[in-house]
């Protein structure tokens, strides 16, 4: 990426941080949002995230492939499912995935 | 800046130690990752050290490897954001001063010093919340620091598996937020419109366009109060 490109990221990701931060103190003023509103942001965080979980796995360029990370990506999630701490999942699902690859 | 000696800024960053340890392990993957997405080493630190957005950043480095465009990046960085307004509304009556010294405070927010920083009767520390967030920042940047050098000397992020770090890491992160049915429809919502987009949208729009699931949310039981569905 060229430079201008990276100091264009940053500052794009760096003001709209900063606003959405400060928005809620200071524009809301402690005001409450609407009930319907709050639900739909609280809604952003599981349909963004299921969205890059399925892209990462099961997307390569504009094909639908199963990447071979899944099963490491598989271990990782089932060992959190079981209540590991989040480093250690993570440190398997890299290992699982980097064993595979040998 | 008194307050940094005050016991309840020390208590909130000795509270924050352990998220303080992740902030540092993901900064690392940030850092290593961060090659593949395009970012100089100096890009990626000078993001983490400027912007301070954990998993948003996660989410446009995600995109920029996907090949998405920068405006695409930060658009995802943004929605991932989206969640800190609920989080600023509800931390408001508990930040004084002036609006300049208010924007100022409400920096500090992100995941868990939100979190840690609410007591149990609905009031926030601010305290609590500039100390978690303090150790935080620092953990990550470094985390950064040491991912982004360690990654472009390592050459080959594949081969140590780490590329299954994100996709891990975003697992975990969808777990904690299925807490009830509406969550499990946005997320399955979000997956479907994602891979639906994937052959023929340009790269990063099938993620930015899965945020049109939120939109069940719209649909609200009669007598339900915003109360009731902040977090």
């Amino acid at each position: 990426m060229s430079q201008t490109a990276t100091i264009g990221l940053i500052a794009l990701c760096a003001v709209s941080t900063f606003v959405v931060k400060a928005a809620g103190p200071v524009a809301l003023g402690g005001r409450r949002l609407p009930a319907r509103m709050t639900l739909c942001l609280n809604l952003t965080a599981p349909a963004l995230f299921a969205a890059l979980v399925v892209t990462q796995l099961a997307a390569d360029g504009h094909d639908i492939t199963i990447g071979d990370q899944t099963p490491g990506v598989i271990a990782g999630s089932l060992l959190a499912w079981r209540g590991v701490p989040l480093i250690p999942c993570l440190l398997v699902a890299a290992a699982v995935t980097a064993l595979l690859r040998l | 800046l008194a307050w940094v000696t005050d016991p309840r800024f020390v208590a909130g960053a000795r509270v924050a130690i352990p998220f303080a340890v992740a902030s540092a392990m993901l900064g690392v993957a940030f850092g290593v990752a961060s090659e593949e997405a395009g970012l100089s080493p100096f890009g990626a630190i000078a993001m983490s050290v400027i912007v301070y957005s954990g998993a948003s950043q996660i989410a446009a480095a995600a995109v920029l490897t996907q090949g998405g465009t920068v405006i695409a990046a930060a658009l995802a960085l943004t929605l991932m954001n989206s969640r800190f307004l609920p989080m600023g509304v509800s931390l408001a009556r508990w930040l004084p001063g002036r609006p300049l010294s208010r924007i100022v405070q409400a920096q500090a927010i992100n995941d868990t010093s939100w979190a840690l920083a609410a007591r149990p009767d609905g009031t926030f520390d601010r305290l609590v919340l500039f100390g978690a967030s303090a150790i935080q920042y620092v953990a990550w940047c470094a985390g950064t620091v040491i991912g982004a050098l360690a990654g472009h000397a390592t050459g080959d992020p594949a081969a140590i598996g780490l590329d299954a770090v994100y996709p891990t890491f975003f697992v975990i992160l969808l777990m904690a937020e299925l807490r009830n049915r509406r969550a499990f429809g946005a997320a399955a919502l979000g997956a479907l419109i994602a891979l639906a987009l994937v052959p023929f949208a340009p790269a990063g729009v099938p993620i930015l366009a899965a945020t049109l699931a939120t939109s069940i949310g719209l649909w609200l039981p009669r007598g339900v109060r915003a109360a009731e569905v902040t977090r």
